[in-house]
């Protein structure tokens, strides 16, 4: 197990819709939850955040944001959407402004259903999302690795014309 | 005079024991609130963590910035414990705390540019407090290097109570706790988004979290100068004062720069300056 999964931070981003899943987010900061005993913080920041945590739709004025936070968060990354608007658009999915459910816009890794979605099944999904995390990682190194490789294995055949070409 | 195998300690032991106090401080914090608490382990993780993240910088002077601050703090710690010149470890400190600033300046961004000037105000505050208490250490021990301030049996408390009560305010500033977590906070959403460390992520940020704690461990040492006649009491001291400090962050809530820059400035000249005149007058000065 990395540390990833033993500290992970997540910026809460409250898109359109009801807002009741947020203010369920916010009881999971409580002391009745205290996501701080996983070392869960609620960080606010998307530079030092490693969970994107979405509650609501996308409409048409919070596509750029969603897109922004996203793009703002260092890797590896996940994308958790909680409540069941951020999964599909919900009720407000035939509305005229809501183009649907997070991952219209960016991938999302985790799907956390509820009208409201419950604070168990938020630290439930998250604890998922954690799994993800750790994936990412995995494949993020092994990526850089075979980079690595490969940049080696570029310079080989140079190499050997260089002392092929010195007799 | 100055004693490289202590100096060698701070610079491997500190960050240990830095992190180690962060995450009792943690689980304190969480249980005056009500809460469980994460594990006292947990700053090693979460720093472990930013370690295994993007190093997404802004552009590369950030970065060394963020190096900087951890080098010069790391420097500063470890000439207090050789036993140098507490004035040079107080400039010393002072330059690392604006590579901080420096770093904070180096994104263009305005939450970043907001942090370093409350980074700044912060400086300014406790600036003349500290400077304060190098003089009062040397009025009352007759020595700047702290190597002869350690080894007293002068009871240095009892000479400047005043100074040492104005350390306490500022201390408040310098462990960035409640009420003067002005440009930058531990505790989530209390902030302009995070202030000074707005823009720094993954290993700086890291490097960040590590200067913290040798900052923590020189400025208990610090206080630990205060008390040094008698050595266990200097350690009850230094764990008072830590835990006054936690009891302080979780009871105030934070107020503006001008009432943090005009307290602090006001606690080191009446206590600060009147506690120097009084050792000056009645004492003659110590040794």
């Amino acid at each position: 197990m990395t540390y990833l999964a033993k500290s992970p931070w997540i910026i809460h981003y409250d898109a359109s819709s009801c807002n009741g899943c947020d203010i369920e987010v916010l009881a999971c900061l409580t002391p009745m939850y205290d996501v701080e005993r996983f070392g869960i913080i609620n960080t606010g920041n998307p530079k030092h955040a490693d969970i994107f945590v979405v509650t609501g739709s996308i409409n048409e004025k919070n596509r750029e944001v969603v897109r922004n936070i996203y793009d703002q968060m260092p890797r590896p990354n996940v994308v958790v959407a909680v409540g069941i608007c951020a999964c599909s658009g919900g009720v407000f999915r035939e509305c005229y402004n809501v183009a649907g459910g997070i991952d219209k816009v960016i991938p999302v890794d985790v799907y956390v259903p509820g009208c409201a979605a419950r604070p168990e099944s938020i630290i439930d999904g998250i604890v998922t999302a954690l799994g993800v995390l750790e994936e990412k990682r995995t494949k993020m190194v092994l990526d850089e690795e075979k980079k690595e490789h490969h940049r080696h294995a570029g310079m080989h055949p140079e190499h050997i014309s260089q002392t092929g070409d010195a007799p | 005079m100055i004693n490289i195998v202590w100096a060698i300690v701070f610079v491997l032991v500190a960050p240990l024991i830095g992190g180690l106090i962060a995450g009792i401080d943690r689980k304190i914090t969480a249980h005056m609130q009500g809460r469980v608490g994460p594990s006292i382990l947990q700053p090693f993780w979460d720093v472990g963590k930013l370690f295994e993240k993007e190093n997404a910088v802004v552009n590369e002077t950030q970065h060394f910035y963020a190096v900087c601050y951890v080098v010069f703090m790391a420097f500063t710690g470890a000439l207090f414990f050789a036993g140098g010149n507490i004035l040079l470890v107080i400039f010393a400190l002072t330059l690392a705390a604006i590579f901080l600033v420096l770093g904070a300046y180096a994104a263009n961004s305005p939450y970043s540019y907001v942090g370093a000037e409350r980074e700044l105000l912060q400086i300014m505050a406790y600036e003349p407090m500290v400077i304060l208490a190098a003089v009062g250490l040397y009025v009352a021990t007759g020595s700047f290097n702290v190597s002869d301030i350690a080894a007293t049996t002068e009871p240095v408390i009892l000479l400047i109570p005043g100074i040492f009560l104005g350390l306490l305010y500022i201390l408040t500033i310098k462990l960035r706790k409640s009420p003067f977590d002005i440009s930058t906070s531990h505790h989530a959403h209390q902030e302009i988004v995070k202030g000074v460390t707005t823009e720094f992520s993954g290993p700086s940020l890291g490097w960040i979290e590590i200067t913290h704690w040798y900052e923590t461990v020189f400025l208990l040492g610090f206080v630990y100068l205060f008390f040094a006649f008698n050595p266990l009491l200097g350690i009850a001291a230094v764990i008072v004062v830590y835990l006054l400090e936690i009891f302080i962050d979780n009871t105030n809530a934070r107020v503006k720069w001008q009432l943090a820059l005009k307290s602090s400035w006001l606690i080191a000249a009446v206590a600060g300056v009147v506690n120097l005149a009084a050792l000056y007058l009645f004492y003659g000065g110590a040794a």
